[in-house]
């Protein structure tokens, strides 16, 4: 059927935004919210094949046939998840400290001052 | 039904990146990258990743916003116009992106039940074998705290490590370049900038709505941590619903106050506990004959040590999950005040 697959197409379609968000903008916060994005599709990618047709959610339910989905991309992507925010605080961090040693977050501006120093 | 709410929260989430791509106020990107993890999050949920999406709500529409925000109030907030198109990328993200595409019509389909992720031997053991063998409804939990325990301890180091980084990072002093004292004594640019005023001092609505909404929220984190074992829910996300408890009344209320609450190095003391104690219980089921967070030894029936060595891990986690998110907060925070004079 179509829609077999559409998961996957909005993760590619995220990954790619994220991706040319990183290559084609030059400030660098800018480019962290594009691996953020890079990072989101990622999880999708992950829940979408711990899926499971008419399944519910991981935690035993007195239904006697009930079908669950699987618990183990969930339980790696939770951890994914606040590992990707610890990292992001890291390079936003590194962010603010550019900003304080070149005076600006424009990859381009911090090049060209180098090259006039 | 379902399929289609699904369609359109993708749809959503599409347009939502698209918007984070071509705005150039960073402000407004950063709410937007909001919005598109808060729709991440119902995503999750027709997906049936509810602790997932429990998680993505906290920190992706939560705490990393408040980051970005706390990074933008430093670091300015407009991106500079570009002057020529970008072609190079445009191609190399549309060529990787339709090979990509094009490798997704090998993978199988979406929910179907004899996948290789849902026919694994692994997959059989959680679903089936953990609620009998740990004991504990949720299989997430299980499968979080005690299969794959040795691994949630690596998360919990990063964690950990991160928050320690970003502490080394931004608390070194700032060393004032010469163009930016020039511009001071030449009134270019005020000494005192509004950034440095973190606490709003004047706002009576947020005044009474926060401190009727903080002990709800701080309430709400115990209830997460432990009751994680039964629903949704476990120390990574009542960590940070913890951190973000605080970190609104530091909005409210001021850095400075909500320091004299929980001073740094009360902060700091936590972050370390949290991962001892997780390596404790490691250490101590070690001692009593087990393997490395082997929990079974803990108690002499297997059942209830899995219990008792699940409970202890989780709140290692949550602890150090809260101090680091609080850390990481503070110094982003203390940054902006110690640049501009203290309002507060």
């Amino acid at each position: 059927m179509f829609f077999d697959h559409f998961n996957y197409w909005i993760v590619v379609i995220l990954m790619m935004i994220g991706l040319y968000t990183v290559m084609s903008r030059s400030n660098l916060v800018k480019k962290m919210i594009g691996l953020s994005l890079f990072q989101i599709s990622v999880f999708l990618l992950y829940i979408s094949m711990g899926k499971i047709e008419g399944g519910t959610a991981p935690i035993v339910s007195n239904a006697p046939d009930a079908v669950y989905s699987n618990p183990l991309p969930h339980v790696l992507i939770l951890t994914a998840i606040v590992v990707g925010v610890a990292t992001t605080a890291l390079g936003l961090a590194l962010i603010v400290r550019i900003k304080e040693a070149f005076g600006s977050v424009d990859e381009e501006e911090i090049l060209s001052n180098e090259d006039n120093l | 039904m379902e399929e289609f709410t699904d369609i359109f929260l993708m749809l959503l989430l599409v347009a939502g990146s698209l918007a984070v791509l071509y705005v150039r106020n960073l402000f407004v990107a950063t709410m937007l990258l909001s919005a598109v993890s808060f729709l991440m999050a119902l995503l999750f949920v027709t997906l049936d990743a509810v602790d997932v999406a429990f998680t993505e709500a906290a920190v992706g529409a939560g705490i990393s916003t408040v980051l970005y925000l706390g990074t933008l109030a430093l670091v300015g907030s407009t991106e500079r116009p570009r002057a020529k198109l970008s072609v190079i990328p445009l191609l190399l993200a549309l060529s990787i992106g339709g090979s990509l595409v094009y490798a997704t019509f090998e993978i199988p389909a979406i929910g179907a039940p004899d996948t290789p992720v849902q026919l694994s031997n692994l997959t059989q053991r959680f679903v089936e074998v953990s609620p009998v063998e740990i004991g504990i409804p949720n299989m997430v939990t299980s499968v979080l705290a005690s299969y794959r325990g040795f691994d949630t301890f690596g998360e919990t180091t990063v964690v950990f490590t991160a928050a320690i980084g970003v502490l080394l990072i931004l608390s070194q002093k700032h060393v004032r370049r010469r163009e930016e004292d020039e511009e001071e004594q030449n009134g270019l640019k005020p000494a005192t900038q509004s950034h440095g005023q973190v606490g709003s001092p004047h706002d009576l609505i947020p005044h009474v709505v926060s401190k009727v909404l903080i002990p709800f929220i701080f309430l709400f984190a115990f209830y997460v941590q432990f009751h994680g074992d039964f629903g949704p829910g476990g120390g990574f996300q009542a960590g940070v619903i913890m951190a973000a408890g605080f970190i609104l009344y530091s909005l409210i209320f001021g850095l400075h106050i909500t320091k004299k609450i929980l001073p740094l190095k009360v902060v700091e003391l936590f972050l370390a506990f949290g991962v001892l104690l997780y390596g404790g219980v490691g250490v101590v089921s070690m001692i009593k004959g087990g393997n490395f967070l082997d929990y079974n030894v803990l108690s002499a029936d297997p059942v209830a040590g899995q219990h008792l060595g699940i409970l202890l891990v989780e709140l290692g986690v949550g602890i150090t999950v809260t101090a680091a998110m609080l850390a990481i907060f503070y110094g982003f925070a203390g940054r902006a005040q110690g640049r501009g004079k203290d309002v507060n």
